[in-house]
C-alpha cells in the first residue's frame, strides 16, 4: 500500500464510528504544545517526577537498556544503551530505515475506524522499538507517553519489533499531569514478534477522570515466538476502549495477556483482549482481574478464535463487586473452525466473601483490613515470563498502585 | 479462663444452643464430643463471634471481659484463636502472608522465621506459597491452620474436628503440636493456656491429654466427666447410650 493509498484509507474512514465504546469527538481537542529536548530525565519538570515514576518510569535509567519519554506531542527524550537496540520516534525511524513503511497499518488496519484514521492523518510521534536479529535485551526498555496540556489531543503510532531469535522487555507507562481536566490519547501500536523471539510489555496507565482513550493495538506472532502483556490500570479514566489482538501466526506461537483494572469514580471502561490463533499448536492465555466500585462501569471483553491444528486458548476472568452502583460486564468468547483444538474459558463475577473476612479477623485483623487483604489478593497475579529481576519490579509498581486504592 | 453462662443461640432465626453452661479454666483442656448437628460449631463459632450466630440470652466472659459482643478480632486480640474445619480459600492470599498475619507482622516476603515454623508442620517452601486453602487436601487444611496458630499463640485455643480427613502419620505430628500449644508438656500448675477441642471420631484424643470432656446433644452439654471414660463410653455405646449412662450414675451419686 502507498502513502497515498493509505491516507485515502484513511480519509475515507474518518468518520467510521468504532465498534465499541461510545463516539468521542475528536475535533475538541488540538495538536498540544510543543516542548524542548531533555538531556536526561531528571530535567524533567519536577512536578510531573512523581507522575513519571507512578507510570513504572525510574528518571535515574538505572537498570534500564534505554528510555523513551514524549510529552504531549514531542519526543523529549530518547536513548538506546543496549547495543543491539533501537529506539528512537517512529518519525526518525520511519526516515532511517526505508523498509518499516511495510510494517506500518500491516497488524492494525488504518481504516478500522476513525481513530485509527485520526493517527494516520494528525499523527504526533510515538515509539519505535526494535531488537536486532539474536539480540537479548534483557533489561527492560522504558517509555512513557505524557500529557501535561489541557485539552491535547496525543495521536501516537507505535511500532515493535523484535527480530529472529532476539528478546525486548518493554515498561510503558501513559500518564497525565494533575492540571489537565480534559485531554485524548489515541495511540496505535503494532508489534512483530519474530520467529523464535519474545516480548514482554509492561503497561501501566495512569490516568485521570478527564481523560478519554482509545488504544489501538495488535501483536503477529511468528513460529515459536511468545508475546507477554501486563496491564494494569488502577486511576479513574472518563473513557477507555481497547481491544488488543494478538495473531499468532507461526507454527507453536504464544500470546499471554493479563489484565488488572480497580475501576472507581465515573469510570467508564471497555475493555477486551483477542487471540486468533491460527499457527499450528499455537497457544493463549487470557486472565483479567477487574474491581468495579463507586459509579465505575467495566466490560470485560475477551475472545479466542482457534483456527491452526492443535491450537489451545483459555480465558480466565474474575470480576469483583464492590459497590450496588458499579457495573460489570463480562464477556468471554470462543470461536473454533476446526476439530482438532481446544478452547476454554471461566468467568466469575462476585463480591467480597464474608467468609473469608471473618477467616482474616480470626488471625486478628480489623474488618477493614480484611478487606483489604482480600482484595489484593484478587488482584495479585502472578506476573509470569519476566525475567526475575524485572518481575521484582513490576510486581513492586504493581503494590505501589495498589497502595493509592486500598 | 473462659465462663459461658445461660448460652442461647441463634443461626438465621433458628435455635441451635439453648441455655449452655461451662467453664474452662487457665491450664484446662477440654474436649466436646456430640453427633452432627447437635451444635458443636456453632459454639464455637459464637466464642469467635461470627455475624451470624447471634447470642439471644446468656453471656460469655473471657479473661474477666465480657466479650458477649465484641467483634471477632478484638477477641482474638485478648488472645483467642481457632482451627477451622472448613476454611475458606482465598485466592492471592498465600499460606505464608496467612502467618504473616497471624503473627501481627506486615511483613509481606515469607522470611526464614515463617519458613522454619513450617518446617515443624512438614511444610514446604512450596506449600507456603500456595493460595490459602485452595485445592488444599483435609490433612493439608489441617496442618494449614496449627501452623497460623503457631504463629498466632493464642491463649485460648479452639479446634474444630483438627483430626478429621489426616491420615496417621500426621494425626500424630498434629497432636504433638496442639499439645505444646496447650502447655500440655508443662508441669500441671505451669499450664497458662487453656483450649476446647471438637472431635466427632474422637481420634486426637489418643495423641493429646485432656481434662474434662463433655457430650453435646441438641444444643445442651447433656453430660460431663473424665476424657477416658467419656471417651470410652463415647465410643464403645455411641452418644446417646453414653448420656444415659452419665444420667444413671449421676442418679446412683444422687441416692
Amino acid at each position: 500500500m502507498t502513502k497515498k493509498e493509505t491516507i485515502e484509507r484513511a480519509e475515507r474512514a474518518k468518520a467510521k464510528k468504532a465498534a465499541f465504546g461510545e463516539d468521542i469527538a475528536i475535533e475538541k481537542y488540538a495538536s498540544g504544545e510543543e516542548h524542548e529536548a531533555l538531556n536526561s530525565l531528571d530535567e524533567f519538570p519536577e512536578e510531573y517526577q512523581q507522575d513519571l515514576l507512578d507510570a513504572g518510569i525510574e528518571p535515574s535509567e538505572k537498570d534500564r537498556s534505554g528510555s523513551f519519554l514524549q510529552r504531549d506531542c514531542s519526543v523529549v527524550f530518547s536513548t538506546a544503551k543496549h547495543p543491539g537496540l533501537e529506539l528512537m520516534s517512529t518519525t526518525d525511524a520511519l526516515k532511517k530505515h526505508d523498509w518499516l513503511k511495510d510494517y506500518l497499518w500491516k497488524a492494525v488496519p488504518v481504516d478500522q475506524d476513525k481513530y485509527t484514521a485520526d493517527v494516520e492523518l494528525g499523527q504526533t510521534q510515538g515509539y519505535f522499538i526494535r531488537s536486532e536479529p539474536g539480540k537479548k535485551v534483557t533489561m527492560p526498555v522504558q517509555s512513557c507517553l505524557f500529557i501535561t496540556s489541557d485539552k491535547t489531543g496525543q495521536k501516537v503510532h507505535n511500532i515493535v519489533i523484535a527480530e529472529e531469535n532476539s528478546e525486548l522487555h518493554i515498561i510503558t507507562g501513559c500518564s497525565v499531569s494533575h492540571a489537565v481536566n480534559s485531554a485524548l490519547h489515541l495511540g496505535v501500536s503494532e508489534f512483530y514478534v519474530k520467529k523464535g523471539a519474545k516480548i514482554t510489555f509492561t503497561m501501566i496507565h495512569n490516568w485521570s477522570p478527564g481523560m478519554e482513550v482509545r488504544p489501538r493495538s495488535a501483536v503477529v506472532i511468528e513460529a515459536d515466538g511468545a508475546f507477554i502483556s501486563n496491564y494494569i490500570l488502577m486511576t479513574p479514566v472518563k473513557s477507555l476502549q481497547m481491544y488488543p489482538t494478538a495473531y499468532c501466526v507461526g507454527k507453536n506461537a504464544r500470546a499471554t495477556f493479563q489484565t488488572v483494572i480497580y475501576a472507581h469514580g465515573d469510570t467508564k471502561i471497555d475493555s477486551g483482549t483477542r487471540a486468533v490463533l491460527r499457527g499450528e499448536g499455537s497457544r493463549s492465555e487470557i486472565i483479567s482481574r477487574v474491581i468495579a466500585t463507586d459509579n465505575a462501569k467495566v466490560i470485560a471483553r475477551s475472545d479466542v478464535i482457534g483456527e491452526g491444528t492443535n491450537a489451545r486458548g483459555h480465558i480466565e476472568c474474575r470480576g469483583l463487586m464492590l459497590s450496588d452502583t458499579a457495573e460489570i460486564d463480562s464477556i468471554p468468547e470462543l470461536k473454533a473452525t476446526r476439530k482438532d483444538l481446544d478452547l476454554s474459558h471461566e468467568a466469575a463475577v462476585g463480591k467480597v466473601a464474608e467468609e473469608e473476612i471473618q477467616y482474616l479477623m480470626s488471625r486478628g485483623l480489623s474488618e477493614e483490613e480484611a478487606t483489604s487483604v482480600i482484595i489484593r489478593g484478587f488482584l495479585n497475579v502472578d506476573i509470569t515470563g519476566l525475567p526475575e529481576g524485572l518481575a521484582r519490579e513490576t510486581k513492586k509498581m504493581f503494590d505501589m498502585s495498589l497502595e493509592k486504592v486500598t | 479462663m473462659l465462663e459461658i453462662k445461660d448460652l442461647t443461640v441463634e443461626v438465621i432465626g433458628k435455635e441451635i444452643i439453648r441455655d449452655l453452661n461451662l467453664n474452662i479454666e487457665e491450664g484446662e483442656v477440654h474436649v466436646l464430643f456430640g453427633p452432627n448437628g447437635c451444635g458443636k460449631t456453632t459454639l464455637l463459632m459464637t466464642l469467635l463471634g461470627f455475624p451470624n450466630y447471634k447470642v439471644t440470652d446468656g453471656c460469655i466472659t473471657f479473661k474477666g471481659v465480657d466479650i458477649t459482643n465484641l467483634p471477632t478480632n478484638e477477641r482474638v486480640t485478648l488472645g483467642m484463636g481457632m482451627s477451622f474445619q472448613h476454611p475458606p480459600e482465598i485466592r492471592g492470599v498465600r499460606l505464608g502472608d496467612m502467618v504473616n498475619i497471624a503473627q501481627g507482622r506486615k511483613e509481606e516476603t515469607i522470611d526464614e522465621d515463617v519458613i522454619a515454623l513450617a518446617k515443624r508442620l512438614n511444610i514446604s517452601v512450596e506449600f507456603l506459597n500456595r493460595d490459602v486453602n485452595l485445592g488444599f487436601s483435609g490433612g493439608e487444611v489441617k496442618r494449614s491452620e496449627i501452623l497460623q496458630l503457631l504463629a498466632q499463640s493464642p491463649d485460648f485455643i479452639m479446634f474444630d474436628e483438627p483430626d478429621s480427613g489426616v491420615d496417621v502419620e500426621n494425626i500424630e505430628l498434629i497432636g504433638v503440636i496442639m499439645s505444646e500449644l496447650l502447655d500440655r508438656n508443662k508441669m500441671p500448675s505451669k499450664r497458662e493456656k487453656a483450649g476446647l477441642i471438637i472431635t466427632h471420631s474422637g481420634s486426637i484424643m489418643r495423641h493429646i491429654k485432656a481434662d474434662r470432656a463433655h457430650v453435646m446433644l441438641e444444643g445442651r452439654i447433656a453430660c460431663s466427666g473424665m476424657p477416658d471414660e467419656i471417651t470410652r463410653n463415647v465410643m464403645e455405646t455411641g452418644f446417646e447410650r453414653c448420656v444415659e449412662l452419665c444420667v444413671r450414675s449421676k442418679e446412683v451419686d444422687a441416692e
